[in-house]
């Protein structure tokens, strides 16, 4: 672990709250449907609606997937845990309460772990949690679409959520981003949640404040609903920097909710303290404890996918990959799958890991392309990197076929057949100047017409041999081996 | 045959199965009774809504499809909740409110083929021991119209008692089944915590609400709690994992060796000496019966009312948030904003005592309290529970009075709530506890008022209480008293 960074000579402390929609098909406590977008209240049922005399039933598909976070993250799962009303009144609650869990969650404990590049080092941090707990969403008031009145569209509420909190283990705006990264990866991974941060179905709250090193922690502001990374990280720089000139131009930080507002990119308070509602929680007398047998966790445990890191430490083990790389191809399952498919079409981990975190991702990052549509088969890559590794082609040449393959109407057209490489490379005339007669007649050439250069380096100058590297490359239409260039060029010039 | 509606249940079920009479025949002539709404019990009638379900249920008695009930008619507490007729819960806020769907309980009683005869009065939200806290008015009783009829199943007992229906339904969260039918003369269980499903019936205070039939004899409340009860997990988390029982089945029992717990926290002081000495007869027929009386001791009895008044609350002050303009029910007329809707709203559509039980439940909830009042109620409840388990190592039942006197004049304790808290004492104990409770009239007070008696079982022994009573029912005609002029 680095030292803390500071800002301004302030250490920076955050903690998370995050609401991870579950992907259940039905909602938490009712049967009506969770599915996103329908008409306002077309997915509200008695329930949902707090009709008199309704009552709730837990969904077990919800308890399930708290149930695999917990394991995920390596947290206790509670044998018996509690549901509780937080009293509040508000036209989008139907009951007035909210069921939640407050006394005793389903998930307690945990951590997760990441890696975070800071400056050129690349650092592993771990954040624990405090615990997970189940609770219901509330649904929407719609204050545009009425003429002097709020609509309210009940669709939302009782949508299960699982509300995952921090200790306040975060130092900077990168570690959290970082965390919340990690987490948002963890649950698309187990497929508890969609993931899908504009539809709202993983929202999170950063708690922050800031301290004199070494000092007590200082008053904290919540920063409610951050809805993209890149919001996340600009929310919390402004509220650091917010903070920080508070304190030191002599004002006390009041404890407060906040708002960012992404087009002024400032934080707002929303309420503070002394408007905090008293929620009046107590255990819901609608709800049996929530009893989780081991036999079920044992259950739960055997029907999960590998978990990221424990895929991340096969990938040291069998691929002999840096642990590094390991995390970045654990990342998502598609991107797993797409380098276990690769390394074993070609044989070259290491190979592999260094173009997917390359020239792939390089590609991907720049298109609209994900892992699910990538023009490029594993198949495809493998037979690439098998050429580069035969010395069929070099490298540059590797790129420019990736290129092709990337863009080629004829690869998008499902022909993702790894005998596409041979062809390219055929076509394109790329095939690597093996011979080394043909190659030394142009090295002579080359170094017939620069009788500078060759003094030059001869008088000590290492660099003035790229200068003779250059045009012999050219003159071989880059299908030289490099390597081999070097080589002759070593044993002619001593 | 007796006149239809001075029939009973069972009487009335042997007579349509055996087709001595019509089910539209049966519904006409309760329906008649019920004009100018005696006692002010009803709440809603509908008798094209009534005389289509009779119709029906003469189909299916055609069609050799009936129901063990079929055609009987039933009337139902207002706070379950029915398609077929408005639903208040006794209140201003729910004032013609209707629900989308049918109760559990109105639901099972309608597959075994029984007849809604419309909503009964009871106090608002169930909060209440006299039927008087109903937004619609006062229910009287039968026997002495200036008199209470109990609460808060108030209108279900004096529908029976007046013999405007052969049965209703009550609710009982700390006694609103057993001490009305208590002052009303006639027979009532509140089963086993979770025996009855308590979907669609509105919540007052969820952990200790259970609905039980409320009729004249032991022998109809057994026909009626065997078709309410039975798991209902799909809908009711608390609904207990148990299959139906046919209680009628195991009305034969001897009393012979019974032993029956007399607690003598219920004899004490404040027991009024006419509903002493009709309980003590009571206890004579059962020991001339064969049953053995065991002092036992329930020490805890008095600490039950502080108790339920802290926890019944709690759970009302949350139960009762719904209730907010929003959604459904009564909304003000005229408001600012969201904020004044509510307050607006709440203050017009609530009544006093509920008022009352939300502004203390909010209270012992509150940071700083909780621990002090709501806390500290459980762990005295759990004590309570623990009190009853001991005594049933010694006794099969318990026995004693339902309340402390008959039923008092209208508007005695108009000014005094506690009043009314205290005379729940005897009933708290066994709701607090889940216990299945019920009050068999046992004779008859000052001012030829009802007295009953309450039996206590241990959990499910509800056909052991049924059994008790009827035993007893077999062998007296209190049952079968009925108010003059009825």
């Amino acid at each position: 672990m680095s030292a803390p960074k500071l800002v301004q000579g302030y250490e920076v402390v955050i903690g998370f709250e995050t609401h991870a929609q579950l992907s259940t098909q039905s909602k938490i406590f009712s049967r009506a449907s969770v599915a996103f977008g329908a008409e306002p209240n077309t997915q509200a049922c008695a329930v949902d609606m707090a009709l008199p005399g309704t009552l709730p039933v837990m969904n077990v598909g919800a308890v399930e997937r708290a149930i695999e976070f917990g394991l995920a993250v390596n947290s206790h799962i509670a044998e018996r845990s509690i549901f509780a009303r937080k009293n509040y009144f508000y036209p989008d609650l139907p009951k007035g309460y909210q069921i939640s869990q407050f006394e005793i969650p389903v998930v307690q404990g945990g951590e997760v772990s990441f890696f975070l590049e800071e400056g050129k080092e690349t650092v592993h941090k771990t954040v624990r949690l405090v615990r997970a707990h189940l609770e219901e969403d509330a649904g929407k008031s719609l204050h545009e679409d009425f003429i002097g009145q709020s609509g309210i569209d009940l669709n939302r509420a009782g949508t299960p959520l699982l509300e995952i909190v921090t200790e306040p283990d975060m130092r900077s705006s990168e570690e959290a981003v970082a965390y919340a990264k990690e987490l948002h990866k963890i649950v698309t991974w187990i497929g508890i949640c969609d993931g899908n941060m504009q539809e709202g179905s993983f929202r999170c709250d950063a708690n922050v404040s800031v301290r004199k090193p070494g000092g007590e922690l200082g008053t904290r502001r919540e920063i409610k609903n951050l809805n993209s990374f890149k919001f996340m990280q600009q929310a919390i720089d402004f509220e650091v920097r917010w903070q920080i000139d508070q304190i030191e131009d002599g004002h006390a930080i009041e404890q407060a909710t906040v708002l960012f507002d992404p087009d002024t990119g400032e934080t707002r308070a929303m309420r503070t303290k002394e408007d905090a509602a008293d929620y009046r929680y107590f255990p819901d007398p609608d709800l049996p404890p929530l009893v989780i047998s081991r036999d079920w966790v044992e259950r739960v445990k055997s029907d999960m996918a590998e978990l990221p890191r424990v895929m991340a430490e096969r990938f040291v083990k069998d691929y002999a990959l840096p642990e590094y790389d390991a995390t970045q191809l654990t990342q998502s399952k598609a991107v797993a799958a797409y380098f276990e498919a690769t390394a074993k079409a070609c044989g070259q981990p290491k190979l592999a890991s260094n173009w997917i975190m390359g020239e792939v991702s390089r590609r991907l990052n720049s298109g609209e392309v994900t892992f699910d549509t990538i023009p490029v088969s594993a198949a495809q890559l493998g037979a690439l990197i098998s050429r580069i590794q035969d010395n069929t082609i070099n490298n540059n040449s590797a790129k420019q076929v990736f290129e092709v393959l990337w863009t080629d109407d004829a690869n998008a057209q499902g022909a993702a057949d790894p005998a596409r490489v041979d062809a390219i490379i055929e076509a394109k005339g790329l095939k690597q100047m093996n011979d080394t007669g043909e190659l030394e007649k142009i090295i002579d050439e080359v170094l017939a017409a620069n009788p500078k250069n060759v003094e030059e380096f001869k008088a000590g100058n290492a660099k003035a041999l790229n200068g003779l590297v250059g045009p012999i490359m050219k003159a071989s239409k880059g299908k030289a081996n490099p390597a081999q260039v070097n080589a002759l060029l070593m044993k002619k010039l001593s | 045959m007796t006149t239809l509606h001075n029939m009973g249940v069972a009487e009335l079920a042997h007579a349509l199965q055996t087709k001595q009479v019509s089910a539209v025949e049966v519904a006409t002539a309760f329906l008649a009774r019920t004009g100018g709404n005696p006692h002010n019990t009803f709440l809603d009638i509908d008798s094209e809504v009534t005389l289509a379900q009779a119709q029906a249920s003469d189909a299916r008695i055609a069609a050799g499809t009936a129901g063990p009930l079929e055609g009987v008619p039933i009337a139902h507490k207002d706070v379950f909740v029915t398609r077929d007729f408005a639903t208040t819960a006794g209140s201003k806020i729910l004032s013609g409110y209707r629900s989308p769907f049918d109760a559990t309980v109105v639901q099972k009683l309608s597959s075994a083929g029984m007849v809604s005869l419309g909503k009964v009065n009871c106090d608002e939200f169930a909060m209440g021991s006299a039927n008087e806290n109903s937004a619609y008015g006062a229910v009287t009783n039968p026997w002495d119209t200036t008199h209470v009829p109990g609460g808060s199943s108030g209108g279900s007992a004096a529908a029976v008692a007046a013999r405007l229906a052969p049965a209703a339904t009550g609710t009982d969260t700390g006694g609103s089944i057993r001490q009305p039918a208590s002052f009303c003369g006639i027979t009532g269980i509140k089963p086993t915590y979770g025996r009855a499903s308590r979907y669609g019936m509105i919540a007052y205070a969820s952990s200790l609400d259970q609905a039980g039939p409320m009729a004249r004899s032991a022998e109809d409340c057994a026909l009626l709690l065997s078709a309410m009860c039975g798991a209902d997990l799909d809908r009711d988390s608390t609904s207990l994992d148990m299959p139906a029982e046919n209680f009628s089945a195991k009305l034969g029992d001897s009393l012979a060796g019974l032993r029956i717990g007399i607690p003598k926290e219920f004899f004490g002081d404040g027991l009024a000496a006419d509903v002493r000495t009709a309980i003590d007869a009571a206890l004579k027929v059962l020991e001339a019966q064969g049953a053995k009386l065991v002092p036992i001791t329930l020490p805890r009895t008095e600490l039950a009312i502080p108790v339920y008044y802290i926890i019944a609350p709690a759970e009302a002050s949350s139960n009762l948030s719904r209730f907010d303009g929003v959604k459904f029910g009564h909304r003000a007329s005229a408001y600012t904003d969201l904020v004044s809707m509510y307050k607006k709203t709440r203050a017009e559509g609530f009544g006093e005592e509920v008022k009352r039980r939300i502004m203390t439940g909010a209270y012992v909830l509150s940071h700083g309290y909780y621990d002090a009042y709501y806390l500290q109620a459980q762990k005295i409840r759990r004590m309570i529970a623990d009190d009853f388990q001991r005594a049933f190592a010694e006794c099969d039942v318990i026995a004693g009075p339902v309340a402390p006197t008959v039923a008092w004049k209208l508007g005695n304790n108009a000014s005094d709530p506690l009043a009314d808290y205290l005379a729940d004492i005897f009933t708290l104990p066994a709701s607090l506890a889940g216990l299945p409770g019920m009050s068999m009239p046992v004779g008859f007070g000052e001012g030829r008022l009802p007295v009953g008696m309450q039996l206590i079982g241990n959990y499910l022994q509800e056909a052991r209480l049924l059994n008790v009573a009827h035993q007893y029912q077999l062998n007296t005609d209190f049952h079968n008293a009925k108010p003059e002029g009825v």
